[in-house]
């Protein structure tokens, strides 16, 4: 699990932002759109609206389910008049207010929405610059953001009359959550686990099976996410007659990426309204973890439209980005499919899918959403790396001057906010999503730091 | 007329069904599975699907995916299993061979190239597991190009009135997949197939294949008694995994044991009279 002595001494790798808009693998579907400089200068204050325009950076997918190039559903026939079915159910559901009322009761009373934005005074003195804001996903029931996505999809799954749920997970967050609206709602539920995700995650799989859940480790391939992807999809194609697949991040065949993003996007449109009411202003920069790209994709989504703010994802660069062994899959990988949607991925050159390292359970996968491989292309967003040791020193940070205890996955933002932030001005706003708590990995932590436990 | 239409018509002219055997390439290793690709024709295969190992087998049960590893250890790339084609073709200009697997491996080796080097080497249909009719065009035009069969899937899920979906642009045969699983595990009961033909024979005129967990001689000869073919892959890989040392290196039973059940299966195939047509 880890990385020897090439720990120290890497950097970040930031972006060739630029260079990626006239570079020719991933065109505008819409060329309209013209590419745009992303500056960190002043930001004027633009409508908060949710609707998205004509030369919206937020209307995709298109009608086939694509952001560019990227995006798609690749699954077997099977699957097919299923996925086609989900996305009828999904419009339905988007049309209907009831729904949208529905799932903000659950929202408030039983996640406990909204998040605070949580001014981190000390940290931002520490680190001299700009100013540091966390949006605190940490506070959800169930300590991440997993849980915005799985209320949202567990209700659908209701009214498609399913009545059980499988899901993949990485960390075990997105178990925990799933497990526990199954718990809520008395359906029967099976989560799928890499075996070595189920030793690094032990308390998550215990919390897992106390709610109900069937915790199935998956011992193929490395025994990671990727391999709890592929057993979960088997998992659904067996038993299509009463199983919903709920997937726990913006990737999958259509419509999953969409859905998952517009669940999740509540935590931009709740950062927007709280950094102008604290403010008066839009942030210059906005951090955030990738895995699959969930909580990243919720926080930036509702920010596409204003080019004023940067929007930077941070990739597990594992070891290093140039190791080989990184989960960084827009950094390093190619574009290529698996799991049903076409996207940058780690692989080898005959097309074969390489294990993703990572020393955080969640960020442990070869492949990213297909929209932030879009956005990557058209250069909207950034996408960077922070190695595991990064990661590991940001989580102490980020514990000693806010009480915070950060889940490792977060650390990764932390980390790349640490490096940026000494550089801007002290009038500059950084906000950072914090999209969970890391109580789940005290002893990966702890065993990094040579503590016994 | 290309290799598969010449195939089927052969055998419907004979009153007979055909046998389709499996065989991953370079499983255990490229010589091994070379050998046994030479060898089904002689052991009764009337086609051959030749499988092309890919790390991610998401719609495959546990002995494909074995197989699969198998093979991607055994060093098996698309340019390697291309060259296998070749090699079979030397001796075999009359038996038709399909490939099957993910989309993956295509897309890295560029579509384009994948299919005029599929086809030079001898290759006569695909058969994209990952690739719903909803992203064929991704292979649709360099495949009919390059004058390659795309095989369409159709499922039990799949609705009436989504089959003139599936079978716009299907050429070949199509192949039915009898259970709502993966490779290897259920088997499909007389019933469910006699209820599910009929209903793909109103939609397509194309030859039909039924495979997923066709295993024994008897279940091979119940499935041409209702459709065109019958696929076998599990049982096939069983058998040659089971002869493996225990480093998992082919012995001198692997090529006879696999080739020994073939031979069982398609004496059943073969036993089964189907009303003769021209
Ligand atoms: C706390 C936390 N953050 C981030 C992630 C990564 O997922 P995503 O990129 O979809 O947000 C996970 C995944 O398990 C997680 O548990």
């Amino acid at each position: 699990m880890t990385c020897s002595t090439i720990w120290q001494g890497l950097v970040f790798c930031r972006h060739p932002v630029q260079n990626r808009l006239t570079g020719g693998q991933g065109r505008l579907h819409d060329d309209t759109i013209e590419p745009r400089t992303y500056s960190c200068g002043v930001a004027k204050l633009s409508a908060t609206d949710t609707q998205a325009g004509a030369n919206s950076l937020r209307s995709g997918p298109d009608g086939r389910g694509r952001f560019g190039i990227f995006g798609g559903r690749f699954v077997a026939e099977t699957l097919m008049p299923l996925l086609l079915e989900l996305d009828g159910a999904y419009r339905a559901a988007q049309a209907d207010p009831e729904f949208r009322r529905e799932l903000d009761y659950y929202l408030k009373d039983y996640v406990g929405r909204p998040s605070p934005l949580w001014f981190a005074r000390r940290m931002t003195e520490e680190l001299g610059g700009a100013k540091i804001y966390m949006k605190r996903e940490e506070l959800n029931h169930t300590g991440s953001h997993k849980l915005n996505n799985v209320m949202g999809q567990i209700l659908l799954a209701r009214r498609m009359g399913r009545t059980r749920i499988v899901a993949e997970t990485g960390a075990g967050q997105h178990g925990v959550a799933t497990a526990t609206v199954c718990a809520l709602f008395g359906m029967k539920c099976a989560i799928y686990m890499g075996a070595t995700d189920v030793e690094r995650q032990k308390p998550n799989v215990f919390r897992m099976r106390l709610l109900g859940a069937e915790v199935v480790p998956v011992t193929a391939g490395a025994g990671t996410l990727k391999d709890a992807m592929n057993e979960a999809m088997r998992d659904w194609v067996t038993n299509v007659h009463d199983t919903y697949f709920l997937v726990g991040t913006v990737a999958g065949p259509h419509p999953y990426p969409q859905m998952v993003r517009d669940f999740q996007s509540i935590i931009g449109v709740e950062t927007k309204e709280q950094i102008v009411a604290a403010e008066g202003r839009l942030p210059d920069t906005i951090v955030a973890a990738i895995g699959g790209g969930s909580n990243a994709m919720g926080i930036f989504h509702p920010f596409l439209d204003d080019p004023e703010v940067r929007l930077i994802g941070v990739e597990a660069a594992g070891c290093g980005l140039d190791s080989g062994r990184t989960a960084a899959s827009i950094e390093r990988g190619k574009p290529g499919v698996l799991h049903g949607n076409r996207t940058y991925l780690l692989q080898d050159a005959d097309g074969q899918i390489t294990e993703a390292h990572s020393i955080s359970a969640g960020l442990d996968y070869p492949g990213v959403g297909p929209e932030h491989s879009w956005l990557s292309d058209i250069g909207r967003a950034e996408y960077v790396g922070a190695t595991d040791q990064e990661a590991l020193d940001a989580f102490q940070l980020c514990t000693r001057t806010e009480g915070i205890i950060p889940a490792l996955e977060s650390a990764h933002a932390i980390a790349y906010a640490t490096k940026i932030a000494p550089d801007m001005g002290k009038d500059q706003i950084i906000v950072v999503n914090i999209s969970g708590r890391g109580d789940k990995d005290i002893f990966t932590v702890a065993e990094h730091l040579g503590v016994k436990l | 007329m290309s290799r598969i239409a010449r195939r089927f018509a052969t055998l419907r002219q004979q009153g007979r069904g055909a046998l389709i055997p499996y065989v991953e390439a370079c499983d255990p290793d490229y010589d091994t599975s070379l050998a046994i690709l030479r060898g089904m024709p002689a052991a009764g295969a009337d086609l051959i699907e030749v499988g092309v190992p890919f790390s991610d087998p998401s719609a495959d049960g546990p002995t494909i995916q074995k197989a699969a590893l198998r093979g991607l250890k055994g060093g098996s790339t698309m340019k390697r299993v291309l060259e296998m084609v070749a090699a079979f073709r030397e001796g075999d200009d009359g038996t038709p061979i399909i490939l099957m697997g993910y989309t993956n491996p295509i897309t890295a080796y560029g579509p384009e190239r994948f299919c005029v080097d599929a086809k030079a080497a001898g290759v006569d249909g695909l058969i994209v597991v990952d690739m719903p009719p909803e992203e064929a065009d991704l292979l649709a035009g360099p495949a009919a190009t390059a004058g390659l069969d795309i095989i369409r899937l159709v499922a039990p899920t799949t609705p009436d009135d989504r089959l003139p979906v599936v079978f716009n642009g299907a050429s070949g045969f199509v192949y039915y997949v009898s259970i709502t699983g993966v490779t290897g595990t259920r088997t499909a009961s007389t019933d469910e197939l006699a209820h599910a033909l009929p209903r793909l024979r109103r939609a397509t005129d194309l030859p039909i294949a039924i495979g997923f967990g066709i295993r024994t001689p008897e279940l091979a000869a119940n499935a041409v008694s209702v459709a065109d073919a019958a696929v076998v892959a599990s049982a096939l890989l069983n058998t040659l995994e089971a002869t493996l040392d225990a480093d998992g290196k082919a012995t001198a039973r692997t090529v006879p044991a696999v080739l020994e059940q073939l031979r069982g299966l398609a004496n059943a195939v073969h036993a089964v009279s189907k009303p003769v047509s021209e």
